[in-house]
């Protein structure tokens, strides 16, 4: 089934109901959906195998994935804010492509790629003028890829993910209600699109049919003067972004968010002061904290916001850590948590985290991660404790390993967090002639603070958690390295205590 | 019937896409679903009559079929003569 089918009810249903609003600019679902079939004639005229978006987030995403649907090509949006050199190699991997966006740029780096570059308006206007074939028109059935992701690499070359027509419509129908929201309701997306998370989001918001609000470049006053202006109910931020949107309304910026009832955030991980500001600065707001990945068609698991406010009203201190957790797995995903032999282990036993449903791919273009009865091993490791909340320890390749004993940072991390001189903090494994590995930190010393001594810090550990844990290496710097969608780059951090 | 499959009520306007599907007769309003609407529209039986709804998704009793909606009409679905229900979608608290 065709994930175009989403928009194609959508406009059949309330064809003159605005769907989106991007710079000023309105698109009912008919606008969106006639668009989209004017981009499936330029695609097949165009003969290119992938669609590519090389842009900030804006009504042409919306066309692109679903003009791409129609044609059965799959819809490749790419990050632009890599360097030359790596985004030539993407493009090569995907050629040839209809590329819309940055023409200047693609011409320079890929121009013997043999692409065919829209830059955003012409693309628009073009889709716009084309004259969508009438109803016998054979579009695709969907029975292939629909999206193709490219994988952040930081640890090797970008991994092409891939989700399939049929992964997406299962993560849609699953956990969506067709037409479900209001016609007051507005979501606010500012994730970047070649996101998982805001391809998610703009199948979700067309199926219930809740305006999407697009605000292409985030900064914390365009979002909060957005907020206010489109009376936005709902959104979706990563951890960095909202540390930014509570820093400014600190600061005095205008903000007027009474209309907000839903603010779900993902994407990393959230520091415990950060969400705590925010609750208090958008009392009337359910907090949702999603987690997902690329390979899973987005969120698997979610803290909602009856788990947020109960977590800060509780006095049980299991209850309190709550916050720091992702929450229950989505009802129609299956989670366990497996060793390293692939055993399932108990609960509240650190391992990795494996997932399987129908919005699971756990396929690359080079090959399938689903074992043989269609798991997929997500890399992450983490736990869950009794009562089925799961909590992450980062990375399933970032966990320590010390003469055999495995630690995660993020335990150790939380312990340091809690010093009050303590802005941030990031525990990596360091090499060991005597342990193979053991702990090194990066710490942010908070502004305004004296930087805590290291003895001190040491005894901090050793008082909550094993001395297994305590640091044998403590660096103190200005920051730690993120990238812009607040993950941390812990590879920078290691690289840093290694000297 | 192959999961994509679009099929149309020959009793009032219900198009209904295929999600899992066996070997049985769906039909709607009491007469059987096709790809192609006929051309001499088939009666609406009474006890097939309480109509289909944009967007949900229906299945039978054992859960080999599933069913979802994408026009709705008069009729009710049905497979070899059994009424199938709706399926309710798990809603997330809007986390995207």
């Amino acid at each position: 089934m065709n994930i175009a089918l989403l928009l194609e009810m959508a406009a059949e249903a309330a064809p003159d109901r605005i769907a989106l609003v991007c710079e000023g600019k309105r698109w009912t679902y008919g606008d969106l959906l006639a668009a989209a079939r004017g981009a499936f004639e330029l695609i097949q005229d165009s003969g290119a195998e992938y669609v590519a978006l090389l842009d900030e987030s804006s009504e042409a995403a919306v066309i692109a994935v679903f003009g791409a649907a129609l044609a059965g090509v799959p819809y490749c949006p790419l990050n632009y804010r890599l360097p030359d050199a790596d985004l030539a190699a993407l493009l090569g991997r995907i050629a040839p492509a209809l590329v819309i966006g940055d023409e200047e740029r693609v011409l320079r780096i890929a121009g013997g790629q043999n692409h065919t570059v829209f830059p955003r308006d012409e693309f628009t206007l073009k889709v716009q003028e084309t004259v969508p074939g009438n109803d016998t028109r054979q579009y695709d059935p969907g029975e292939g890829v629909a999206i193709q992701l490219f994988t952040s690499g930081t640890t090797a070359a970008p991994k092409a993910a891939i989700l399939r027509h049929a992964n997406l419509i299962g993560y849609i129908l699953g956990t969506v209600e067709f037409a479900s929201a209001d016609e007051a309701d507005a979501a606010l997306v500012v994730v970047p699109p070649y996101h998982i998370a805001g391809i998610s989001a703009l199948l979700s918001s067309i199926y219930a049919q809740r305006k999407i609000v697009m605000l292409p470049s985030f900064s914390p006053e365009g979002w909060l003067s957005l907020v206010a202006h489109e009376a936005v109910t709902n959104a979706f931020v990563v951890p960095t972004m909202l540390a930014r949107i509570v820093d400014a309304m600190e600061k005095g910026a205008t903000a007027q968010t009474a209309s907000l009832r839903a603010i779900a955030y993902g994407g990393g991980k959230m520091p415990l002061e950060v969400i705590h500001k925010a609750l208090e600065r958008f009392p009337s707001a359910g907090f949702t904290n999603a987690y997902g990945l690329t390979e899973t068609s987005s969120t698997v698991a979610l803290l909602g916001p009856e788990d947020h406010r109960e977590a800060v009203a509780s006095e049980d201190p299991k209850v309190r850590a709550r916050l720091t957790s992702l929450g229950k797995p989505i009802p129609t995903v299956e989670m366990e948590i497996r060793g390293e032999n692939g055993e399932v282990l108990p609960v509240g036993e650190p391992g990795e985290i494996y997932v399987r449903g129908d919005q699971v791919s756990g396929e690359y273009k080079e090959k399938s991660a689903l074992d043989a009865q269609g798991w997929f091993p997500t890399r992450d490791a983490g736990f869950m404790d009794q009562d089925g909340y799961l909590f992450l320890s980062g990375r399933a390749d970032d966990v320590i390993v010390r003469g055999g004993e495995n630690m995660s940072p993020g335990e150790i991390e939380d312990v340091l967090l809690t010093h009050p001189a303590v802005a941030d903090a990031c525990a990596c494994a360091i090499p060991s002639v005597e342990w193979g590995e053991t702990v090194g930190v990066a710490i942010v010393t908070r502004q305004g603070h004296i930087a805590p001594n290291e003895g001190e810090l040491k005894e901090l550990v050793r008082s909550r958690l094993r001395s297994s844990r305590v640091p044998e290496k403590v660096a103190f710097v200005s920051e730690l390295p993120y990238n812009e969608m607040g993950k941390l780059l812990r590879r920078k951090v290691k690289d840093v205590l290694a000297d | 019937m192959k999961p994509g499959t679009r099929l149309k009520s020959a009793a009032c306007d219900t198009e209904v896409m295929v999600i899992r599907s066996a070997d049985g007769q769906i039909e709607c309003g009491g007469s059987p679903m096709g790809e192609a609407r006929p051309t001499e529209p088939a009666p609406l039986a009474a006890d097939f009559s309480a109509g289909t709804l944009m967007g949900k998704r229906y299945i039978d009793s054992e859960g080999k079929y599933e069913l979802l909606c994408v026009k709705p009409g008069k009729g009710s679905l049905s497979v070899e003569g059994a009424a199938l229900v709706v399926k309710d979608a798990k809603p997330l608290p809007a986390s995207d």
